[in-house]
């Protein structure tokens, strides 16, 4: 049943909207009504609303202009907290009951906004206004003055700042034909297509499918437009082989055609859908794609053609049939073509008074005009009014100038119709050219790729009959055969163009309303060098707001081809980019947001490091590891973490290591390829026995190290560092298969496959022995660097390792991951009578700085193996990746940052403050080597520091560092000196002496026992 | 993009890694070796041009295969030939080790 409500401009019958749902809506807090099936924009028309914005610059107050995703004032904030959404086109926004909308740029209120100033002053802020404020001196008082205000004055509306509830999807789509636009041109070639048997996708930015038949009120087969759109939309929805994408901007072409589309799946609704994203994002790929984007109706460029109730014919058009709104009662239409006419005539039939056609023709095309008061050859010079139209002065046009005043008109709207834009964006984003087409006086699509086509209004056809004609004959050429169908459409107008660029002596007709550049503007870039289209576009702005001067461009073009002189053709156009049109931030993240940004791996003990061990995680690559195993008691993260190297020092430490790369090669040239890749040998390696070997990209820089080892003949067992794990396995796979393939060799990571274990210190031989049963664990024989397969658990083959990260006597066991945390618990209570105690990433790293090991805090891409001290590893007798590279002088040079170890003058011994810190002095990683004397300066700078710790073996800090020619100065002295920490007033300086980086047990003694 | 990997079928681009020209040629394994033109030439120079040519791109999140394609990154964006680094590019040109 029919709801009335309050909607003065509403008419009585007619429409597709849903009168029997009505909506309350607000717009600054004003409480309205409207129907589902609304726009906001087109409810706002219907309670007589048509100021809803202020413009970007000068702050003029700005209606509603059109009726589509063109639209470039209408743009308004909705919703709140952290679905606020600002810059919403009411035209494109669907009414939802309790939508709220703000507009935006104006204070304190949109009918008096103080910077509306900024219009009366507009003189001095002319084209370029912002470029040449923006490039001047910026240290001025002048400029920290004005740089803000100009800042808040120029604007859009604000973003929210609280997290975005909703979530946001990412779909592939794959089909024969891509359709884009479901108007006329598209319905047809999808039915047609479909029919054939192609899998068709067809996306529409509307939520209904049938483009101007909607509201154009054409016919076919005797019956209005919109009915066969219906009918064919729900044939076409009833089609397996059819995916109907409404509510879908597609925003974006590329390669191989692909194409970029946000479908809009609930922003027309209050909130999401339980389970439905609020957007998402679609890759969909084509064989073939049929451009039916339609094309879109541009201003005429005339003073005051931005005033409020100034809108476009086809828009007020679309609000009579589609949404059953009239834009004014008494109107006039200024047009140079004759579609406004059908406008025109279904205006005056829903009772509004159509005061005259002004026509800049000398006559018309259609016969719809002898209804009207027409006065060809003249055109609107002027309009008039504030915050709402109220009147249009006319002119007779004389050739080139103006002519008499002939009238002024006293109206509530002016339609105007300057001729219409195709909609080629999509056709130019791979870098095809439209080119100019004389008689539709607009830029059509040029020559179009291999299985791309335009069909339908893009290219001119303009009428319902002409783009169903057009969309069946791409189908058939799709096809391969002629098609024919039965429907007749029948059009009152067809568009009959005569070009007419702007009012003749307009000085502030608009010609790009969003970012206010004027016909003026342009004269003025083209005055001061700015002559080339994309000078002029910057100079200016126009084109360069969010709507990317959908409206505006071929105004602007045809007006800077005016001022050069010169034709249409020769100015050229601006780069089409995508998007179309924009879309939420949200819909390109998709679900790749917070925790979900990269995936995150857990280890085999993760649970049980978090949940029963108190361990403190963190991230390692995409690792969780735990970082120190917090007790009860414990002050600080270094006192937890003092206990652990203790701990395993003195007894037996038990750490998760299988976050390390791991990568099984197997084949005879194995060894070959090993020797390629490591500085150091590996071909000869016994069966049964680790190397530690480091790897160099080829321009001479450490990539990674670890150790390898050789489990027989054939088979080797790399390992890498966590971080590293990816690039090494890709760099492997790079000179193997484009390298050298004729190695015979096969790799694959087996990282996640293996769980794996370092059991450390004096007493790890005594805890693996009641864990292993079938292997002799006596130095003798399982020396250093041994490797054997062994059986734990009762049954399960491990792999035993003897090889030591933190210095001490220590193994590495692996295992089948299924069984990693059995074997864990199994290590744990072998180890309970020799006091095991897991240790965390801090502990292992407190225990390799204090052995001098690298990690990539050392290895940081810059490095070269002789700056590690390392250089004796690489190999004189064998040719691999980076030697030649390293034989570049810049790499022996004098003056080359080495490593070597740091430590406070005078090695002062201490322990730590009650609150757990290091109750001496602080070295810090990051922080700048500096000459003892001298200033603080560049010259002075020696090197850098990459790893400290405090020690608890030494009782104080230690460090690495690369420093100038270190490993030729040691016992010097030096200044450390973090410019961050002195600014932050903490401790930021010390004196330090370089040493060796063999901090403890230095001649290996304790691994060897 | 799609590339018609030779062993997966077409997939999306964000599966691949790309690696830039494939137009390189490693000098051989050489102990002997100095640093010369033609190292410098493998490890530094590449050809970034506007046309059809050929590049690595790696099936990193796919076969893991390195694969040599040949593309038109001017107009067309056509892919002209997707084959496997390890065998010959459609012109019989290696892009593997110069053994020369």
């Amino acid at each position: 049943m029919t709801v009335n409500i309050d909607n003065p401009f509403r008419t009585v019958k007619g429409g597709l909207i849903d009168r029997e749902n009505p909506f309350d809506f607000g717009f600054d807090g004003v409480l309205m009504q409207g129907y589902r099936g609304d726009t906001l924009a087109s409810a706002l028309l219907a309670n007589g609303i048509h100021l809803t914005a202020r413009s970007f610059k000068y702050h003029r107050p700005r209606g509603i202009m059109t009726a589509g995703s063109e639209e470039p004032n209408a743009l308004v904030t909705i919703r709140s907290g952290g679905r606020r959404e600002p810059n919403t086109r009411a035209t494109m926004q669907e009414l939802y009951d309790g939508l709220e909308a703000v507009s935006q740029n104006r204070w304190p209120s949109l009918g008096f906004d103080v910077l509306g100033i900024n219009d009366w002053v507009s003189r001095f802020l002319p084209a370029g206004f912002y470029y040449k404020t923006f490039m001047g001196p910026h240290k001025s008082w002048w400029y920290n003055l004005y740089e803000p205000f100009i800042r808040r004055a120029a604007g859009l509306g604000k973003a929210g700042y609280q997290r975005d509830p909703d979530h946001y999807g990412k779909m592939h789509g794959h089909c024969d034909v891509l359709v884009v636009g479901a108007g006329p041109t598209g319905l047809t070639a999808a039915r047609a297509l479909a029919e054939a048997g192609k899998k068709v996708i067809l996306a529409d930015e509307n939520p209904q499918l049938g483009g101007q038949c909607l509201w154009n009120g054409d016919q076919v087969d005797d019956q209005p437009a919109s009915e066969w759109a219906a009918r064919v939309t729900a044939a076409l929805k009833a089609m397996p082989n059819v995916r109907v994408l409404s509510r879908t901007t597609v925003f974006g072409a590329y390669d191989s055609l692909t194409f970029g589309a946000v479908e809009r799946v609930c922003d027309h609704m209050a909130e999401p859908v339980e389970n439905l994203p609020q957007q998402r994002f679609w890759f969909i790929t084509a064989q073939s794609v049929v451009y039916a984007t339609g094309a879109i109706e541009r201003p005429l460029v005339m003073d005051g053609n931005d005033r409020p109730g100034v809108m476009m014919a086809a828009a007020a058009h679309k609000y009579l049939n589609q949404f059953a709104v009239v834009p004014g009662k008494r109107v006039a239409i200024a047009t140079n073509n004759d579609s406004a006419y059908a406008a025109a005539a279904d205006l005056a039939a829903n009772s509004v008074d159509v005061a005259a056609v002004i026509d800049v023709r000398k006559a018309a095309g259609t016969e719809l005009a002898s209804q009207f008061d027409t006065k060809f050859g003249a055109c609107v010079h002027e309009v008039r009014g504030g915050t709402k139209i109220k009147s249009a002065a006319i002119a007779s046009l004389s050739g080139d100038a103006l002519g008499n005043t002939l009238e002024t008109l006293a109206i509530d709207a002016l339609l105007m119709s300057g001729g219409w834009t195709p909609n080629v964006h999509l056709m130019c984003h791979k870098g095809g050219k439209p080119v100019w087409n004389e008689a539709l006086a607009a830029m059509v699509p040029g020559e179009l790729p291999a299985n791309e086509y335009a069909a339908g209004s893009v290219t001119g056809a303009g009428t319902t009959a002409t783009c169903i004609d057009q969309g069946l004959d791409i189908a058939g050429k799709i096809l391969g055969e002629s098609l024919s169908i039965s429907e007749r459409a029948y059009s009152r107008v067809e568009w009959n163009v005569e070009a007419f660029w702007k009012t003749p002596g307009s000085k502030r007709g608009f010609v790009e309303f969003q970012n206010d550049a004027t016909a003026k503007d342009i004269d003025l870039a083209v005055q001061e060098g700015y002559k080339s289209v994309e000078h002029m576009k910057r100079y200016t702005t126009l084109g360069m707001a969010t709507d990317q001067g959908k409206m505006a461009n071929i105004n602007g073009l045809a007006l800077l081809s005016k001022a050069r002189q010169q034709a249409i053709p020769e100015v050229g156009t601006t780069t089409y980019r995508p998007p179309f049109t924009p879309f939420g931030i949200g819909a390109v993240a998709g679900h790749r947001i917070g925790k979900r940004f990269v995936p995150t791996r857990y280890t085999s003990t993760h649970r049980w490091a978090e949940n029963k061990a108190g361990a403190v995680m963190t991230d390692a690559g995409l690792w969780k590891r735990a970082q120190w195993f917090h007790q009860e008691g414990d002050k600080s993260w270094i006192e937890s973490c003092n206990r652990e190297v203790l701990n395993t020092r003195n007894k037996v430490g038990l750490n998760d290591v299988s976050t390390l790369g791991k990568i099984d090669i197997q084949g005879p040239d194995a060894g070959e390829f090993l020797n390629r890749l490591y500085t150091n040998g590996f071909a000869k390696l016994p069966v049964g026995k680790a190397r530690y070997g480091m790897m160099l990209r080829e321009d001479g820089s450490v990539m990674d190290d670890g150790t390898t080892s050789r489990l027989s003949e054939n088979h080797y067992y790399m390992t890498t560092t966590t971080a590293a794990a990816g690039a090494v396995i890709s760099h492997m796979e790079y000179y193997h298969q484009a390298i050298w393939p004729s190695l015979k060799v096969q790799f694959t990571s087996v990282t996640d496959q293996w769980s794996a274990f370092a059991v450390a210190g004096p007493r790890s031989r005594d805890v693996l022995r009641k864990v292993i049963e079938d292997l002799d664990l006596s130095h003798e024989a399982f020396p250093f660097m041994a490797v054997a397969d062994c059986t734990v658990l009762g049954g399960k083959t491990a792999r035993l390792f003897r090889i030591s990260f933190s210095g001490e006597l220590a193994y590495e066991i692996a295992v089948d991951a299924r069984y990693g945390q059995q074997l864990w618990d199994a290590l744990m209570a072998a180890g309970e009578e020799f006091g095991i105690a897991p240790y965390g990433l801090e502990a292992l790293n407190v225990m390799r700085i204090e052995k001098g090991h690298v990690t990539h805090a050392e290895l940081d891409g810059r490095v070269s193996i002789a700056d590690t001290g390392l250089g004796k590893m690489a190999s004189t007798k064998k040719d691999f990746i980076g030697r030649v590279a390293t034989t570049r002088p810049a790499y022996g040079e004098k003056g080359r940052e080495q490593l070597v170890g740091l430590r406070p003058v005078g090695a002062p011994t201490y322990g730590l403050t009650s609150e757990g810190q290091p109750d001496g002095p602080i070295m810090r990683a990051g922080t700048i080597v500096y000459g003892k004397d001298g200033a603080l300066d560049w010259q002075n700078m020696q090197g850098w520091v990459s790893s400290v710790c405090y020690s608890p073996m030494l009782q104080g800090m230690i460090g690495l560092a690369f420093v100038a020619d270190g490993h030729s100065r040691l016992g010097e002295t030096v200044r450390l000196h973090s410019h961050l920490h002195e600014q932050r007033g903490e401790s930021h300086a010390v004196e330090v002496e370089l040493v060796s980086g063999h901090f403890f047990d230095p001649e290996n003694e304790r691994l060897l026992q | 993009m799609l590339i018609n990997c030779p062993y997966c079928g077409p997939r999306p681009d964000s599966e691949f890694k790309i690696k830039g020209s494939a137009d390189i040629s490693r000098p051989a394994l050489n102990p002997e070796a100095t640093f010369d033109n033609a190292m410098l030439e493998y490890i530094y120079m590449r050809n970034n041009p506007r046309g059809r040519h050929y590049e690595f791109w790696h099936h990193e999140a796919g076969c893991r295969r390195w694969l040599v394609v040949e593309r038109d990154t001017e107009k067309s964006h056509e892919i002209y030939s997707v084959r496997d680094a390890s065998v010959a590019r459609p012109d019989g040109q290696f892009a593997g080790e110069n053994t020369a």
